[in-house]
């Protein structure tokens, strides 16, 4: 077994319908080792927040399937747990903050009950030990613990937020996904949050899932990148690889949409047109129709994964360029 | 809360006074006239005019209206014609029957329609689910007085289980109270489906899911809490109307209850019995949202905290600053 905490296999998760069959992911691979931070980046819609759900096997069903791969979390395979082994680990290995505060709480539930539920269900101790927990995670999250009697619409939404972080810490995951947890919020608030994840992280030793498609944070958080496109990862790699050396197309893309304070540009580089519809996705590479450099090879056939400097992987043919 | 409750007591007073004034409007103006049902085709002239008299039948419409309306703001609600006592006196003697049906029916309902409703929802399109939500619609449509009929066919004539009418033992009761609770009970059920299906799909159950709670109590705790607020709605709503008398399944079954009292006094134009009938009907009626409301807010903070004062909304000093500053 070797030190990572998380090795996924060709993942691959769709949902089902009568009509349709959209192909959310599409045999992901990823490693996390302990400790460490990935940030999964990606437009939305390429199946970002399936994988996460795929990890916790909290796919809608239906209509979500996870139709093939492999999850090895600490060397077991989560896909073939039973399901009340499944409910051990959620929460109290694996958790997840969810991404919009607003609607992640049960409003008819007091704080203090919904973060005491996850300490109750993974520690034995009494309610009252619990509620004294819960208080402790507010007052970690830098809310005050005597306002555990509150419902969640006597919170703002950056307070909300941080009581969905609370929830999801609640019993010391090895392994955060981190969904969006500062999209809903506005930037100062942003900041506090990213701020209150690494601090944790710090103090915990907590593996870390941050899904985002702000590559800013991801900047300043992470130690590797995985880019998302339609449901497959284009590029993965060591963040300051990433950043200095971008070589799939789209990534090259996104950074060009980004100002950058020291170059003068008159304008941003878009990436010009919209991802492909997940049911019904092309042949070969799924960025082919947005792609500057695409030829007819693109369309056809299994585009390869290439290790193109050691960690540094991308799926394109075009990498000679 | 409790202004509140005393401010919506208030608001039932011009309620009350409409209600009054409608059904007195209809009973005066709706022909036929009483002396000819009660006193029968026998009676002279003269009798029915001294009948006339005595009970101020040839007053103008204003001067009758406001003599009901003065003694019943006093509490009397006059007498009846064919028995001679105090409407109130009949009233109350009838609605404990009622009462009693009543509660029985609904809580069939509630069994019977909640938890198919919860089955349902969760195991939507489902075998259990289609079976279900078929039943539910036979029972919504079928008239009372067919399944009630139906149900005496069977439980009372062929096979000689249960008796077909009255009200005196227990076994009695359970042929009525099947008919009505049956019925509310496929209105209860589609209520309580579509309001889990609501609540099942939202973000806070996929939160309390991957806290690892157990999907069963995840239901429960999560998902049936907030979606109890339409289902009381709609059994607050069938549990008022049943007080009111389930007029046509107490006929169907004989019972003396609310429902068969008002309709054999409209049958004769007995106007005091109809008019205090109507307005101890509309009165339960509004006794019985208003309790709705109450529930409401028991069960819904975001409701609670409406009704709450601004003086005990600044109680605690504290988390209002810290709300001010957004921290």
């Amino acid at each position: 077994m070797s030190d990572n905490i998380l090795d996924i296999r060709n993942l691959t998760i769709h949902y089902v319908t009568d009509k349709e069959t959209v192909r959310a992911v599409n045999g992901i691979n990823l490693t996390l080792k302990q400790g460490e931070s990935l940030g999964l980046v990606g437009e939305t819609g390429a199946g970002k927040t399936t994988t996460a759900l795929g990890i916790l096997r909290l796919v809608p069903n239906p209509p979500g399937k996870i139709v093939a791969g492999e999850i090895f979390y600490k060397g077991e395979d989560l896909l073939k747990k039973s399901e009340s082994d499944m409910r051990k680990i959620r929460g109290h290995e694996i958790s997840m903050i969810f991404q919009d505060p607003m609607t992640a709480l049960n409003p008819v539930l007091t704080v203090g009950e919904q973060i005491s539920e996850a300490i109750l269900l993974h520690q034995n101790i009494t309610p009252q030990e619990a509620l004294q927990k819960s208080m402790d995670m507010m007052e970690l999250v830098g809310i005050e613990g005597i306002r555990h009697s509150e419902y969640p619409h006597q919170f703002s939404g950056g307070m909300k937020q941080r009581i969905v972080i609370a929830i999801a810490l609640a019993c010391d995951p090895a392994l955060l996904l981190a969904d969006e947890p500062t999209t809903a919020l506005d930037v100062t608030i942003q900041a506090q949050v990213i701020d209150l994840i690494e601090n944790l992280k710090k103090k915990l030793g907590t593996s870390l899932i941050l899904i985002t498609h702000d590559l800013g944070v991801v900047a300043e958080v992470c130690d590797r990148v995985a880019i998302i496109y339609g449901g497959q990862i284009v590029e993965f790699a060591e963040i300051a690889m990433i950043y200095n050396n971008p070589k799939h197309p789209y990534t090259i893309g996104l950074f060009g949409s980004i100002p950058n304070f020291s170059v003068k540009a008159k304008r941003l580089k878009p990436i010009y047109g919209l991802m492909p519809d997940p049911a019904n996705l092309p042949e070969g590479c799924t960025f082919a129709e947005r792609c500057p450099l695409a030829t007819d090879a693109c369309r056809q056939g299994d585009i390869p994964n290439i290790e193109i400097e050691p960690g540094h992987w991308v799926k394109c043919i075009h990498l000679g360029v | 809360m409790i202004k509140y409750i005393g401010r919506r007591l208030l608001m039932m007073i011009p309620v009350m006074l409409g209600v009054v004034l409608l059904v007195f409007s209809m009973m005066y103006f709706s022909p036929g006239n009483p002396e000819d049902y009660i006193l029968g085709d026998m009676a002279t002239i003269e009798d029915k005019e001294a009948f006339r008299e005595e009970h101020g039948l040839n007053d103008p419409f204003l001067v009758q209206y406001f003599n009901y309306l003065i003694h019943a703001l006093q509490g009397d609600l006059g007498t009846s014609y064919t028995t001679k006592l105090p409407v109130w006196d009949e009233i109350m003697e009838r609605f404990p029957t009622t009462f009693k049906l009543a509660v029985f029916s609904t809580f069939i309902a509630i069994v019977i329609g909640v938890s198919t409703g919860i089955i349902s929802a969760v195991k939507q399109y489902s075998i259990w689910d289609n079976i279900s939500r078929f039943i539910a619609i036979i029972g919504v449509s079928m008239p009372t007085f067919w399944e009630g009929l139906m149900l005496i066919i069977l439980f009372s004539v062929i096979l000689r289980w249960l008796p077909s009418s009255g009200f005196s033992t227990w076994r009695h009761w359970i042929l009525p109270a099947i008919t009505i609770g049956t019925h509310s009970a496929s209105s209860v059920m589609r209520m309580t489906r579509s309001s889990m299906l609501e609540a099942i799909r939202q973000d806070y159950i996929r939160t309390a899911m991957a806290k690892g709670q157990k999907y069963s109590v995840v239901i429960w705790k999560h998902a049936f809490r907030n979606a109890t607020i339409p289902v009381m709605t709609i059994i607050g709503l069938q549990f008022g109307r049943m007080l009111g008398g389930s007029a046509i399944s107490e006929i169907v079954f004989s019972i003396p209850g609310l429902g068969n009292l008002i309709i054999n006094a409209i049958k004769v134009k007995n106007a005091p019995l109809v008019q205090g009938g109507i307005l101890f009907m509309a009165v339960v009626m509004s006794l019985i949202n208003l309790l709705v409301d109450v529930l409401y807010a028991y069960v819904d903070p975001r409701i609670r905290s409406q009704y709450v004062s601004n003086k005990a909304k600044r109680k605690n000093p504290v988390a209002e600053e810290k709300a001010k500053e957004g921290v």
